[in-house]
Formats: C-alpha cells, structure tokens, sequence
C-alpha cells in the first residue's frame, strides 16, 4: 500500500542497532557517536552497552517499555510524545510502560543540541524520530509474523500489540514475535502511516499522568525518599554576586534534628533528620554578609545603565532597506520606548534536588529539564566517571526554563559527597523568589514612519538589555548580537520595506537566563505595541493594518480571518479589545484581549487565541498550553516583578510576587487551524502575546498607550 | 503524646507540638501527596481537611490537631474515583499537578458544604490556591461537572 502512507529512508538508519534482550525480548534504538560540539561523550561501555539507548524494548511476556526522554512538567510530552510512537507501533497508550530516559546519546534533542526540554522543541524533535521508531519496530513484528507462518507480509496487520493474519485466525503478540524479530535484518526503510489512517495523532486521549496527579502519587523532586537520606537546606548571601562573611549556627545548630551546619561552596547548609528541622535551622541562622560589591545596585540605577544604551552606536541584527532616509521622507514620525522588567520563574515547586554520592557512583533524582548537563555537573563535582553518574528525572513542578539551571544540583552533590549520605536540598520559596536566573530586563526604543496614507514604510526596533547567552551559551554570540534576546524582533511577518534592528548589550550583575519564550516575552510587546501606536498614529483599524502588512503571508491572514468576526462584533460598553501576533518555535498564533477597569483594577477579561501550530498531535493538551501560557503571560503583564535595592531582591513572597489568582482567570477560547505541516513548538507561543494584546486593549479603551511592564494604570 | 485521626486510622506522635502538620504529613507519616510551595499560607498546595474544612496544613501547627481528624489527598477515596477525582480526569486539569492536591480537597471541602456551588462560591472557595499553570479555567468546569449524575454515580 505504497500510496497510503511514505516512505521513509531512514536518516539515521547507519545508527539503529537491533538487539536481543535477556529472556528473548527485543530492544529498539539509535546509537549515537560522540559529538564534539556537545561536549556529549561516547556511549557508555557497560556489559551491555545498547540497551541505555533504547526507546522502545519489547518484552517476551509482553511488556512494552517506552522511554520517555523529555521532562514532563505540566506540557503533556508523557502522553503526547507516546502517542507518537504508539501510534506507528500499533499499540494502544494503556499497553505502554513509560520510564524516565536515563542520560545517553540516543536521547539528544536535536533543536537543543543536547538531552535537555524546553523552547518548545519535545514535540518538534520527536516527530520523526519516535514515529519511525515505532514504525520500525512494527515492520519488524510483521516480519517476524510473516516468516513464522510462511506467509507474504502484505496478508498481516499489525493492531493493539499483535500481528493479525488475514486469515481471521492466527494472530501472535508482540512479545511472541520478538524473540524472531531481532533476528531478522533491520529495514532500510519504514512506511510512516498516513494521515487518514492515525488513531492517535490528532486526538485527545487522557494524559497518562492525570490520574497520578488526582491522587497525589505522581512524584515529584521533593517526594523522593531514599533509605538514609538527609534534608538540608542552604542559606545564601542575600546580595546578588556576595559571599557570606560571617555566620553564627548555634541556634540552628540547637533545633532538634539538625545534625550539622557548616559553609559550603554557596552558602551555610543545615543538615536535618527531616524536612521541617532542616527550614528551622535555615531560619534561625544568622548570617553576615559583607559584600565588596553589587551593594549600590538598585532597580533605578540597573534601568539607567540600560537607558545609556537607548543612544549611541550599537551591532546591527537586521538590515532592509535604509531606515534613515525612510524616515526622514516619512509623513510622519513617531518614536516609543517599551521596559520590560526583570521576572522569576517561580515554579509551584521550589528547586530541589535529592543525590547520593558514593565512593563509586552517584545516583541524582532531580526534577530537570537538563538531565545531561546534570551529569556533567555531578561528573564535576565528583570526579567520577558519566558512567557511574545516574540522573532520574522525577515529575517537575514547573519549569519555565528555570530548571535548565545547575545550581540546586550542585548543592545536592556537594552535601552528598561531603556527608557520605543521600541528601535531598530544599530550597524554601524566598530561596527560589531570590537566586533565581531571571527574565532579563530590557528596554526598547522603536522608531516609526508612516506615509501619507498612514502605512508603515520604516522600522527601526533598538533592544537593549543584559545577554543571556554571555553565561549559558558564549559560542553562540555573533558579531555581539545575543538571538536569545533578539527572538521575535527579527523575524516580524510583516511587510516593512526598510527596516533595521540593532542589539546593544548592557549587562547588569544580576542573573538571568531563560523564561517561557524568550526574547519573544519582551520583544513582542515592543513590536506589537508600537504597530498599534502606528495604527493609532495613521488612523487605521489595528487588525486592517496588520491584514495590509501580510498581504503576501496568507498563513497569517488565515489566522486573522479567524479572529475577524470577534474583532468585528461590538465591543461590549467599559471594555476595550486589542490584538497581537507572534510567531515562534515554528507556531503563528494571533491573540485577541478584551479588558476592563473595575474599580481602579485592570480586569482581563476574555482572551481568542487562534493557533496555526502545524500538525497538532494531541488537541486538549495545546488547548491546555494555550491557557496556561496566557496565564503565565497575564501574571507578567498585570502583578509584580522583581525588583532591586541594596543589591538584593526585595520580593520574598508570594504577597511581593503576586501570581494570577482563580478569580481572575480570563474566559478563554482556543481556535486550532488544522494542518499538515510538521509540528510547531506552542508551549511557550501564548506567553508573548498576552501583554502586548492586554495593552492595546488598553489603549483602544482608554486612549493613553502603555509601555512599561507590569502594566500599572 | 499527640492524637488524631488520619486518613480514617488513628495515630499517636511524639513531636514537637509546633511542627507544621505538612512536615509531619510529609516526613513522619511519608504522605508526600500534600505539597510544600511556600510554608506561609500563602500558595495552598499544602491543603488538608482538618475535621473536614480545609486548612492549609503548613501554617498548622501539630498541637491544633490534637484529638481531630485529617483527611488528605491521599485519605479522599479508596480508589482515587471520587466525584471530583472524576470529573478532574474527564476536564483534564492538571497539567505539572504540583498544586492540584490542594486544589482537589479545597474543591472536595467545598462540594461537601454546597453540593452545587455556584461560581461566586467557587471563586470564593479555590482563590485560596495558586496554579501557575493556569488550569482555574478546568477547575471550574470540573467542580461544575463533579456535581452531575455523570460523575457523582462514579
């Protein structure tokens, strides 16, 4: 049936390995070599050296075991990345055992160059590689089942774990087939299904970690008990970039079940017999800090050292046209600057980690979005050998980026190591509040010219702000321009003959690293807020205006059609409705607000959101990204931020750093556009456009634009 | 020597009368499906019933709880099919699941006392308790739903 689905050479097919597993099974993977620029090391050498790097192992009695390499914290990739390969594998998700990946190799995400989750990238990097694993494996079973009765493989079929004859009558199981399947040759292609023929892909099954969830026995990074373990906690010089000078443990030292407190590499550890002992020690530590530097740096005074670079010359990202002579023919000029501040992560679950460092190995159970540069930190630390480093991945409270960090690792292995016993590291919320790697602060100057008719004819978009990539990731700096802090100001869909957009980099000693969609969560705002401003300026419909600038993209035109009938229907009295658009991680999604003022508060009140994500595999749970990217978006846009005096960060709480509560959950509608298109990433797509979309509802409402975050009215 | 009732069996501890119910819930009985996210009150992913209201069990010292009973995530149905655990599955709520055990027996507490609260009652009930998430939207949807002979026949 050549013309039902494709096929597919394998571009990875030098790399599959085949093996037989004790007691007959069948395990299914890649092997990788080492790459150099990913610092990845070569498959371990162990007695047997493949079965890590398996995805799918398939056991005699039955068992299907799934690796799943990508962290589930909150996005659906336990269920989405699942349906993936059971839809090509023939098998239904209850059949499925699903694991946490083990740190190796095969389990790379390509789009991060390393094994890591964030950016939106699971699903995107998962969609070949997990379907023509199972599809592999599936071809394989027919094989397997054809050679058994002696029959041509055209007359089997493969469903819900078993190969069926046409016959109507002889079937065998998977598990029966497997042990004659890993004698067979590897394929050197695969037949994908097509589309008409999926069960899965394109459905909504129930997530496979909801009913864990309903029964609090889904594991998290705190939950990790193991037999000895110890609980500490770690307290902090609380100015940015300080050490600790002093400190006075008595009275933590006093609290019953405090074991020890001493100074490690970050701070003071109080180690405990439980959780509570160990949070009362930290609180009762008195700490001395005198720092030599970063006192004087206050929210003021880090906004001044970016407003400097408002002027002057800076590395350009983007060159169209000629934005100087645009402008200056321009009908009209108009000139705006966007500040964007700095934001925590503040996951529900405060970083922790659990490790227990033996003289020969070391096993790390943390809740990461980077289980390899996990390893390697431990590897660091301790001196031992990848191989001998184990990383379990536990459920995560939370990412958002933050938990691509290393610094709670480090703790854990180095209290571990020091106390020769398993050590879980509780970070308390103010812990979490205050050495957090933040959104950066950013700020924006915008330079626009309209003609005569009020169209755009020159951009000019100035980010200024720290660079993210400086500490993560220097080699991918280029010519002083950060793409981590430019994302989403490069790339605008819009028709805008002369166009130019400069990066200057102003760092600051505060930490920051990466925050649900990046440079999108600040450019974003900038960029369509001031198209809103042009609108304004050149008295055009805001959505009319946009609809002319994309003339030539009907993909987004398509999403605006969809939002045109909300965009027309009458704005209901007190209430103003604005608009953005973004375009990231391979996903468009334009975004309708309607806001209110109720008693002196901004109120957001309905949000349209319409998504062109490319193929959707799993619509409840993008529906689900939607919302919960709104909401994380509306706690940036309406509640705190972190802010600064003294060198320390002056939240501590969730009274300092309001999160968005039940009752002021907006109404949302989510409109996914179908398509055949690979998929696009979408947990991070939303986030951007929220504040952009809130104030230019704002301003349609009350006529005044609003270019600071959060939006204070 | 401190008595209660948990989870329908009784206990008996020699603690600290100060410690937070969370860490005994947590440390001493090994009942981790109630969560630390701020230890002040202030987030609720630490609720318990305590005689069948819900408290935040971080900012409720064992000695409250002298004599009384607790309920926890855990304790809610023998079988995880209670009404709202349904319901919760059926509107797909959770999505990291961290604070969703102290969404589920806020919700649980409030079902008890008005079988079918309205929206001013439920906002009232869960603003108590974060999601960053952002799954209030399903939660409502699913306290609504728990309440239909759909779910309440289990």
């Amino acid at each position: 049936m050549a013309d039902s689905g494709s096929m597919k050479g394998l571009t990875r097919r030098d790399l599959l390995k085949i093996v037989t597993l004790s007691g007959g099974g069948l395990a299914l993977g890649w092997v990788w070599p080492a790459r150099a620029e990913t610092n990845e090391p070569a498959a371990p050498r162990s007695p047997d050296p493949f079965e890590p790097n398996a995805w799918i192992n398939i056991h005699a009695d039955g068992r299907i075991q799934v690796r799943l390499a990508r962290a589930e914290m909150g996005q659906g990739v336990m269920t989405s990345l699942a349906m993936l390969l059971a839809e090509e594998l023939e098998v239904g998700l209850d059949q499925l055992q699903i694991e946490p990946a083990p740190v190796a190799p095969a389990y790379v995400n390509y789009l991060l160059g390393e094994q890591a989750t964030g950016g939106g990238t699971s699903t995107r990097d998962a969609w070949n590689t997990l379907r023509e694993a199972g599809a592999l494996a599936r071809t394989l079973m027919i094989a397997a089942a054809a050679q058994t009765w002696g029959v041509p493989e055209s007359e089997c079929r493969a469903r819900r774990a078993q190969v069926h004859h046409a016959d109507g009558t002889r079937r065998l199981t998977y598990g029966e087939l497997a042990a004659t399947a890993t004698r067979l040759p590897a394929p050197s292609s695969v037949e994908l299904k097509a589309k008409p023929d999926w069960t899965l892909i394109g459905t909504s099954p129930r997530r496979l970690d909801t009913p864990l969830k309903v029964r609090g026995a889904a594991h998290f990074g705190l939950d990790v008990r193991l037999p000895g373990m110890l609980y500490a906690t770690i307290a902090r010089c609380p100015v940015i970039g300080a050490q600790i000078s002093g400190w006075n443990g008595q009275a933590a030292h006093a609290v019953p079940g405090v074991i020890d407190v001493f100074a490690v590499r970050y701070g003071i550890a109080v180690v405990a017999e439980t959780s509570w002992a160990a949070l009362t020690g930290h609180a009762r530590l008195e700490v001395e800090c005198r720092p030599r530097v970063n006192t004087a740096v206050t929210t003021e005074r880090l906004h001044s050292r970016l407003r400097i670079g408002l002027n002057g010359r800076a590395p350009v990202a983007l060159k169209e046209g000629d934005v100087s002579r645009a402008l200056a023919r321009a009908a009209l000029e108009i000139e705006s600057v966007y500040e964007v501040p700095f934001q925590a992560h503040a996951c529900m679950e405060p970083m922790n980690c659990t490790a227990d460092v033996r003289p020969d190995g070391c096993d790390i159970h943390v809740p990461t979005q980077s289980p390899a540069a996990t390893r390697e930190t431990a590897r660091h630390l301790t001196g031992l050998s990848a191989e001998r480093i184990r990383v379990h991945t536990t459920f995560l409270g939370g990412g958002h980026g933050r938990r691509r960090e290393q610094d709670f690792v480090q703790d854990a292995v180095e209290l571990s190591q020091r106390l020769g016993r398993p050590v879980q590291v509780i970070w308390t919320r103010a812990d979490d509040l205050q050495h957090d790697y933040y959104r950066p602060m950013t700020l924006h100057r915008l330079r626009g010219g309209l003609d005569a008719a009020g169209e755009p004819v020159a951009w000019f978009h100035r980010v200024v702000g720290p660079s993210v990539l400086a500490r993560r990731d220097p080699g991918r700096l280029r010519d002083g321009i950060d793409s981590l802090m430019t994302d989403g100001a490069v790339s605008l869909p819009y028709r805008l003959p002369h166009r130019r957009l400069e990066y200057r980099r102003a760092d600051t000693p505060v930490p920051i690293g990466l925050w649900r969609g990046d440079g999108h969560s600040h450019n974003a705002f900038a960029t369509e807020c001031f198209l809103d401003e042009l609108a304004r300026a050149g008295g055009r419909d805001p959505l009319e205006l946009r609809r002319q600038l994309l003339a030539e993209s009907p993909a987004h035109l398509a999403l605006l059609d969809r939002l045109a009938e909300y965009w027309a229907a009458p704005v209901p009295e007190g209430q103003g409705r604005g608009l953005a658009l973004v375009e990231a991680m391979g996903s468009r999604l334009a975004l309708l607000a309607e806001v209110s003022v109720e008693d002196g508060k901004i109120r957001a009140r309905r949000f349209v959101a319409v998504l062109d994500g490319g193929q959707v595999v799993n619509p409840d749970a993008v529906r689900a990204q939607i919302e919960s990217g709104i909401v994380f978006g509306l706690t940036a846009t309406l509640k705190g931020a972190i802010t600064f005096s003294d060198g320390q960060v002056e939240q501590a709480d969730f009274g300092d750093y309001p999160l968005l509560r039940f009752d002021e959950m907006p109404e949302v509608e989510s409109i996914l556009i179908d398509s055949d298109a690979p998929p696009g990433g979408v947990s991070s797509i939303a986030t951007p456009a929220v504040a952009p979309a809130v104030a230019n509802a704002l301003l349609a409402l009350l006529g005044r634009p609003f270019r600071t975050l959060p939006i204070r009215l | 020597m401190i008595h209660l009732t948990l989870n329908g069996e009784p206990q008996a501890l020699a603690l600290d009368p100060a410690t937070p119910l969370l860490w005994v819930l947590r440390d001493h009985f090994g009942l981790t499906g109630t969560k630390y996210g701020c230890g002040e009150g202030a987030c609720g992913a630490c609720v318990v019933w305590l005689d069948g209201e819900p408290v935040k069990s971080c900012s409720t010292p064992l000695s409250a709880v002298e004599g009384r009973s607790v309920q926890t995530i855990e304790g809610l149905s023998p079988d995880g099919r209670h009404p709202l655990q349904l319901a919760w599955v059926l509107e797909e709520v959770p999505q990291c699941g961290y604070c969703q055990s102290g969404q589920i027996m806020t919700a649980a507490a409030l079902l008890a006392r008005h079988p079918r609260p309205s929206d001013e009652q439920i906002d009232a009930a869960m603003s108590e308790v974060l999601c960053r998430c952002g799954s209030y939207g399903r939660i409502r949807r699913a306290i609504h739903r728990a309440a239909t002979p759909e779910v309440q026949g289990g």
